[in-house]
């Protein structure tokens, strides 16, 4: 094997939304410097470029730094020389703001409403970079990409394209690879991929000979994860793999004919936004009595009822219903799928009951759940005469502090002038 | 007559980003997946019915080179927005587990 770059997708919305709107990371940092520094002495010594995409989860500007500064202290403690691009994912909200203006934001699939206010609610905003600021940086003389939020088949299409290759294929490997070894048949511990790719064709394989692809495994991976299975939309164009055929070459190998890139008229660059939704605090108990088990809807009903008037006993008209939000989770009836739970009928011995309050403080989501914790563990049930503790607490306090919670805000394109408006570079030469 | 998790070699759900719900059901063997696509058991209507929604709200794909049926639906919570009760949505295909295959 000869690769001529090594890629990785190092991000997602996957994790959720938390990462985008705190900078945080997914994975824990010794986690990513492992990764990293395999990756970077491999492209080190075989002197090929690493590109490296959604850096520190969300591909925010924070995450970017993170990932830089673990770069520096790998360069500095394996005695390399290198030189790195960073790729600035990040928005400007005033950017956004005019292009909005001019009509140049479009909706996706599901939107939630988009205005200026949410600009400005946001906590951070990124654009999906797509195949070229991967190419610039690397025609900048980069070693080593860093970048922001990316396409995750964007990283490993844009080396291809730039080395010749034929964009179907491109696009179309590179839409395998970005998982690693989840195409294979039976994915042992999560590892890497390889494609050659040629004129009208790649063949791919996992790096270890253990592990293997048939042309199913390679084929259904394109289900994974896209709500289209046979297009898939990316900056430049759409990927559309409907008469894609798989061969198996052997054991462990498949060839890929069939894929096609249809560049599209108009260049647009997803954008995915997070702001904090609420502070929260959540009570989680549970409830053994039959009793309780059997009239569990009405009891909850009436619970409602009695927290709201507590509520207003307390606070009068200092506290409004949009200060609060009371979310109940039932495990043991429906906790995984609400409304959605074909099982109507409790037939558990045991409930677990997570009462979740997000308000706009963290003391006002821990005061309303002390309130919550009292009217729940005495909530009377007419089959005991006398007081009930109905409820049993794990844990003391009852309740635990969440902190701030995140939502995704934006599921939209931005039309910009050039695929490289909005991903400014930045080039630093790193020596140990 | 068989269920359909009883025959299928997979039957998955994900996010397929924030926004959207993706469901693959697959299968190890042409015949098996032969039978469920020409049974018209399981269908874009089917899927509406079981998850609530308009038809016109479901997507929905025969993947032959894959031997996979696929459908994709709106989140009814967007990922990790408040309410929201699976994260991943790896565990919203189980409506679809008992569909009665001929």
């Amino acid at each position: 094997m000869n690769p001529d770059f090594i890629g990785c997708d190092a991000g997602s919305t996957d994790a959720g939304p938390y990462y985008l709107a705190t900078g945080k990371t997914a994975f824990p940092l010794p986690s990513i410097k492992r990764d990293l520094r395999i990756m970077v002495k491999g492209g080190r010594q075989n002197n090929i470029p690493v590109l490296i995409g959604s850096c520190g989860t969300a591909g925010g500007d924070i995450q970017l730094r993170t990932m830089f500064g673990l770069l520096k202290e790998i360069v500095t403690e394996e005695g390399l020389s290198l030189r790195v691009a960073l790729v600035h994912c990040e928005q400007d909200f005033e950017y956004l703001k005019a292009k909005l203006r001019e009509g140049k934001v479009h909706p996706l699939d599901n939107p939630p409403k988009f205005d200026e206010a949410v600009i400005d609610g946001s906590e951070h905003i990124v654009g999906m970079a797509g195949a070229e600021p991967f190419q610039e940086a690397l025609e900048g003389g980069a070693d080593v990409v860093l970048c922001g939020r990316a396409s995750d088949t964007a990283i490993f299409a844009s080396r291809a394209m730039m080395l010749g290759a034929p964009e179907g294929p491109s696009w179309h490997a590179a839409k395998i690879l970005e998982c690693g070894n989840a195409a294979a048949t039976q994915r042992k511990t999560p590892d890497c991929m390889m494609a050659i790719i040629r004129e009208d064709h790649f063949d791919i394989f996992a790096g270890d000979p253990e592990i293997r692809c048939t042309p199913q495994s390679i084929a259904s991976h394109s289900l994974y994860e896209n709500a289209d299975p046979f297009e898939l939309k990316e900056c430049s164009g759409t990927l559309e793999i409907s008469e894609a055929t798989y061969e198996a070459l052997d054991e462990r190998s498949v060839r890929v004919r069939g894929s096609r890139f249809l560049p599209a008229n108009t260049y647009t660059v997803k954008l995915e936004g997070a702001e904090i939704a609420g502070y929260q605090s959540v009570t989680i108990g549970s409830i053994r009595d039959p009793f309780m088990i059997r009239q569990f809807d009405d009891w909850l009903a009436r619970l409602k009822e009695k927290l709201a008037a507590r509520f207003e006993m307390v606070y009068g008209d200092t506290l409004s219903p949009d200060d609060y939000f009371i979310n109940f989770r039932t495990y043991g009836k429906d906790g995984t799928m609400g409304t959605l739970e074909p099982v109507k009928e409790i037939t558990s011995h045991e409930l677990c009951l997570v009462c979740e309050i997000t308000a706009k403080t963290q003391s006002l989501a821990n005061d309303l759940s002390g309130i919550y914790r009292h009217q729940a563990l005495h909530l009377p049930i007419p089959e005991w005469h006398g007081l009930i503790t109905g409820l049993a607490t794990p844990y003391n306090p009852s309740y635990l502090e969440r902190g701030p919670v995140a939502r995704f805000n934006i599921n939209h394109v931005v039309l910009p002038e050039s695929p490289l408006e909005m991903f400014p570079i930045e080039y630093h030469d790193l020596s140990a | 007559m068989d269920k359909l998790a009883d025959i299928a070699s997979l039957m998955r759900s994900k996010n397929a980003g924030p926004f959207m719900l993706t469901i693959d059901i697959m299968f190890d063997d042409l015949s098996v997946y032969e039978r469920v696509k020409e049974s018209g058991a399981l269908s874009r209507a089917v899927v509406a019915e079981k998850y609530g929604l308009s038809e016109n709200k479901v997507m929905f794909f025969y993947c032959d080179t894959a031997l996979a049926i696929k459908a994709s639906i709106p989140r009814p919570i967007t990922q990790g927005d408040i309410g929201d009760s699976d994260g991943h949505g790896g565990q919203q295909f189980i409506p679809l587990m008992d569909i009665d295959i001929p």
